[in-house]
C-alpha cells in the first residue's frame, strides 16, 4: 500500500480507475470536474480500457450510463447541483431499472442564486430516489467508498446505484494523503461485473415498460423491500474491504459515544470539526460523542436508535434546508427513526454551511452546548436552529 | 432484397400489441424489423409505440428491447452501443449488436433533439427512426415541432383569431444531415421497397443514421382507419413528403415524383386541415403549396451538386 497526494475528487477518480470501469459517461459541472477530467486523462494515456462517452449534457450522461449498465458493463459518472438534478428524472429510472452505477458527487448549493460551493441541497433533493447514497468525510474516505459502492451496487442481491457524495471544494479541491491499494488488490476485491439480466439478443427481454396500476404499486412496493437488502450487504463488502486495506467502515462511525450524554449526529466534512471539538470538550471533561454517517439511504434508523439509547439529548446537523418543512432532512429522517422509542430524547436541528459557508469550532461547541441546555431545560422536545448566518 | 418473397417471414413485433386501429407505425415498426441484419437491440422514446406495445405484463416486442424516459432514446442508444463496444474489446462479448432508437415527432423534433444531436455527434454506431405523426398523439393531439402549417390541433385549434397552427415544420433531415453522418433519408410506410432498403442501409453504415418516416395518424389527421398508407402514399405523390436520402452529404431523391398532385389532395384528406378550405382560409393552402414547391425544388438542386 502507497500513499499519495490526492484531493478528494482525485480519489474518487483514481479509484475508479482502479476498478477497470467499462463505460463513463459525464459532462462536467463544478465541483466534480476534476473527475471526469483526471478519468479522461486516464482514457487518453491508455491507463483504462473504458469507452468514455463525452455527453452533451448530465441528463444524457445518465441516460447513457443506463444504457451501457443494462448491457452488463461496469458504469461509473459523476456530477454536483444543477447536473444532478437535471438527472432526477432518471435517477429514478436508474433505480428502478436496477442498474447499478456508481456516482461520484461533489455535493453543491443549488440556484438561485447560483453559488458554486458546497452544501448537501442537490444530494437532498434527490434523496428519495432510490440510490445508495454514502456521505465521505475526506479524500480517503472517498477513495474507500467507491472501490466498496461498485462492489455493493453489484451485489447479485442488490443491484442497485450507489452516490460517494463528498462536501463540494471543502474536499473536492483539497489535497490529502491518500492510501491506496494496489492495483491487483482491488481486481481482487472486485471481479469483473456480471450479471444475468444484462440485454442478451438471443434471449429477448423487455425492460422499462408500461405499468398501469394494476402493477405499478407492486413494482414499488418490491423496490422498497430491496433497499432493506443493502446494509447487510453492505457490512459483507466492508468486511472484506477491511481485510485488505486495514479500514474498517459500516453505516455510521461513532466518537466517544460509550457515555455519552449529548451527541453530535453529521455527514460530511463537518464531521472532522465534530470531532475536534468533542476532543476538546472530552478533555474538559463533557460527556459528548460524534456519529457521523455513512450510510443516508437506506437510512440505518434501528441501528441508530441502539446508538443513541441512554442519551439526554443530540444535536443533528443539516447541510440542507428543506423549504417549508419543519426540520432538515436529516433531522427528520431522525426523528422518524426514534419516535416512540426514545421518547425522552431532546433533539435540536442545527441547520449550517449553505452555500461554502465554514462551519467553525466555536460554533459547533456553541451547539453542543444548546444541545446539552436543551435536556437540562424544560425545553420543546425539537428545536431548529440556523447556525452561522446573518438575521 | 428485392421482392416481397424474399423478404423474412418472422414477424419480430408481435399482434395483439394496443396500436390504434389503421396506425400505419406498427406497419413501420415490421418493415423495420424484416431489415435487420442480425442481433439488434431497440430502444424507444416514450410515445404512442411504447405505451401501447408494453403494457406490462404483456410485451409486443419478440428482441430485446429497452424504454427509459421521452427525450433521451438516442443517449440510451449511445451507452449500449458504447457497452457492447467496451464488452467486446475485454473479451466479454462476442457478437455485433445492432442498436435501433425508435421515437416519435415529440421526442426527436422537440424534447429530444439535444441527445439526438450528441449522439449525432459524438458518432455512435446506431440508426435512429423518426415515426412522424406530427403532433403529440399520445398525449391527445397537441402541436410539435413537426406539425404542418394550418394544422388543427389541441394545442394549435383553429379560431376565430388564429387559423390553426402558424409555424412550420422543422427539416429534421436538414439538422441531422448538418452533424455530416454517414447516412440520412426519409421514408413512408407507403413504399415498402424504398422504406425498407433505406433501414438496412441505415443499420449497415458504420456511424449514426436517421431515418424520418410520415406515419399518418387516423386520430390525430383526421382520417379514416382503412385510409393511413393512401395518406401515406398521397404525402409522397404531392411532393408534400418527398422521399430521399442523404448518404455522406450527397442527396438523392429516391422517388422523383415529376407529376405531383397538387398538395390539396394530400390536404382534404385529412379532418386536421378541414379549415384551410373555408374561403377565408384558402391563402393558407396556397402558402402550403409554396413550400412544398420550394422544399422540392430545393432538394433537386441538391440532389444535382
Amino acid at each position: 500500500m502507497k500513499r499519495i497526494g490526492l484531493t478528494g475528487d482525485e480519489a474518487i477518480a483514481y479509484a475508479a480507475k482502479q476498478c477497470d470501469v467499462d463505460v463513463v459517461s459525464a459532462y462536467p459541472i463544478t465541483p466534480q470536474t476534476i473527475i471526469v477530467e483526471k478519468y479522461s486523462e486516464y482514457v487518453a494515456n491508455g491507463e483504462v480500457d473504458t469507452e468514455f462517452v463525452n455527453v452533451e449534457s448530465e441528463h444524457s450522461a445518465l441516460s447513457a450510463c443506463i444504457g451501457a449498465s443494462l448491457t452488463g458493463a461496469r458504469v461509473f459518472t459523476a456530477t454536483a447541483s444543477q447536473g444532478l438534478a437535471l438527472m432526477h428524472e432518471l435517477l429514478y429510472i436508474a433505480s428502478s431499472l436496477r442498474c447499478p452505477i456508481v456516482m461520484g458527487i461533489a455535493n453543491r448549493a443549488l440556484s438561485a442564486p447560483l453559488n458554486i460551493h458546497g452544501d448537501h441541497s442537490d444530494m437532498m433533493g434527490s434523496r428519495d430516489c432510490g440510490w445508495i447514497q454514502i456521505f465521505a468525510e475526506n479524500a480517503q474516505e472517498a477513495y474507500d467508498w467507491t472501490i466498496q459502492a461498485f462492489r455493493l451496487s453489484e451485489d447479485p442481491e442488490v443491484l442497485l446505484p450507489s452516490s460517494i457524495n463528498i462536501d463540494g471544494f471543502i474536499i473536492s479541491h483539497s489535497m490529502e494523503g491518500v492510501e491506496v491499494l494496489e492495483d491487483e488488490a482491488v481486481r481482487a476485491f472486485l471481479p469483473p461485473r456480471s450479471d444475468a439480466r444484462a440485454i442478451d439478443p438471443n434471449r429477448p427481454l423487455t425492460i422499462g415498460p408500461v405499468a398501469l396500476p394494476d402493477y405499478y404499486f407492486e413494482f414499488k412496493r418490491q423496490q422498497a423491500e430491496v433497499m432493506k437488502k443493502v446494509p447487510p450487504v453492505l457490512e459483507r463488502v466492508c468486511r472484506e474491504f477491511g481485510k485488505i486495506s486495514g479500514r474498517r467502515y459500516g453505516k455510521f462511525q461513532s466518537y466517544g459515544m460509550e457515555d455519552a450524554r449529548t451527541a453530535i449526529i453529521c455527514m460530511g466534512s463537518a464531521a472532522g470539526t465534530a470531532r475536534h471539538v468533542a476532543k476538546a470538550l472530552r478533555g474538559k471533561g463533557e460527556k459528548v460523542g460524534v456519529v457521523k454517517l455513512w450510510l443516508y439511504r437506506p437510512f440505518p434508523a434501528d441501528e441508530l436508535v441502539r446508538e443513541l439509547e441512554g442519551l439526554k439529548s443530540v444535536v443533528v446537523m443539516d447541510r440542507a434546508i428543506s423549504f417549508g418543512a419543519p426540520l432538515g432532512p436529516l433531522c427528520s429522517d431522525l426523528i422518524g427513526a426514534i419516535y416512540g422509542k426514545l421518547p425522552k430524547l431532546k433533539v435540536m436541528n442545527a441547520i449550517y454551511g449553505l452555500g461554502g459557508r465554514d462551519i467553525t469550532a466555536k460554533e459547533i461547541e456553541g451547539i453542543y452546548r444548546e444541545g446539552l441546555r436543551m435536556a437540562k431545560a424544560k425545553a420543546p422536545m425539537v428545536r431548529v436552529k440556523y447556525v452561522g448566518v446573518r438575521e | 432484397m428485392s421482392t416481397l418473397r424474399e423478404l423474412t417471414k418472422e414477424e419480430l413485433l408481435a399482434p395483439g400489441h394496443r396500436m390504434c386501429a389503421g396506425c400505419p407505425v406498427p406497419t413501420l415498426v415490421r418493415m423495420t424489423l424484416k431489415a435487420l441484419r442480425g442481433p439488434t437491440v431497440i430502444v424507444n422514446a416514450t410515445g404512442c409505440l411504447e405505451v401501447a406495445t408494453s403494457i406490462y405484463p404483456y410485451t409486443a416486442w419478440r428482441l430485446p428491447w429497452v424504454h427509459v424516459a421521452f427525450e433521451n432514446a438516442a443517449a440510451v442508444a449511445s451507452g449500449i452501443e458504447a457497452g457492447f463496444k467496451a464488452l467486446m474489446r475485454k473479451g466479454r462479448w462476442d457478437q455485433k449488436v445492432d442498436v435501433i432508437a425508435l421515437g416519435g415527432d415529440g421526442g426527436t423534433f422537440d424534447i429530444g433533439l439535444q441527445a439526438l444531436s450528441g449522439a449525432l455527434e459524438r458518432g455512435h454506431d446506431f440508426l435512429y427512426i423518426c415515426y412522424d405523426n406530427e403532433a403529440y398523439m399520445n398525449t391527445g393531439i397537441q402541436r410539435s415541432g413537426s406539425t404542418t402549417f394550418g394544422a388543427a390541433t389541441t394545442t394549435s385549434p383553429p379560431g376565430a383569431k388564429i387559423p390553426g397552427k402558424r409555424e412550420w415544420k422543422k427539416d429534421l433531415i436538414g439538422i441531422a444531415v448538418a452533424h455530416d453522418i454517414p447516412y440520412a433519408a426519409t421514408a413512408s410506410v407507403a413504399f415498402w421497397k424504398d422504406c425498407i432498403a433505406k433501414v438496412r442501409k441505415g443499420i449497415e453504415v458504420d456511424g449514426p443514421a436517421v431515418i424520418h418516416a410520415i406515419t399518418p395518424c387516423p386520430r390525430g389527421w383526421r382520417h379514416e382507419p382503412s385510409e393511413s398508407i393512401k395518406v401515406a402514399r398521397l404525402a409522397v405523390q404531392t411532393r408534400f413528403f418527398p422521399l430521399y436520402e442523404v448518404e455522406n452529404g450527397k442527396y438523392r431523391i429516391t422517388l422523383p415524383v415529376p407529376n405531383p398532385l397538387p398538395v390539396e389532395e394530400f390536404l382534404k384528406t385529412q379532418g386536421r386541415f378541414r379549415h384551410l378550405f373555408k374561403p377565408e382560409n384558402r391563402w393558407m393552402i396556397e402558402a402550403i403549396q409554396r413550400w412544398v414547391d420550394k422544399n422540392y425544388e430545393r432538394l433537386v438542386k441538391l440532389s444535382q451538386l
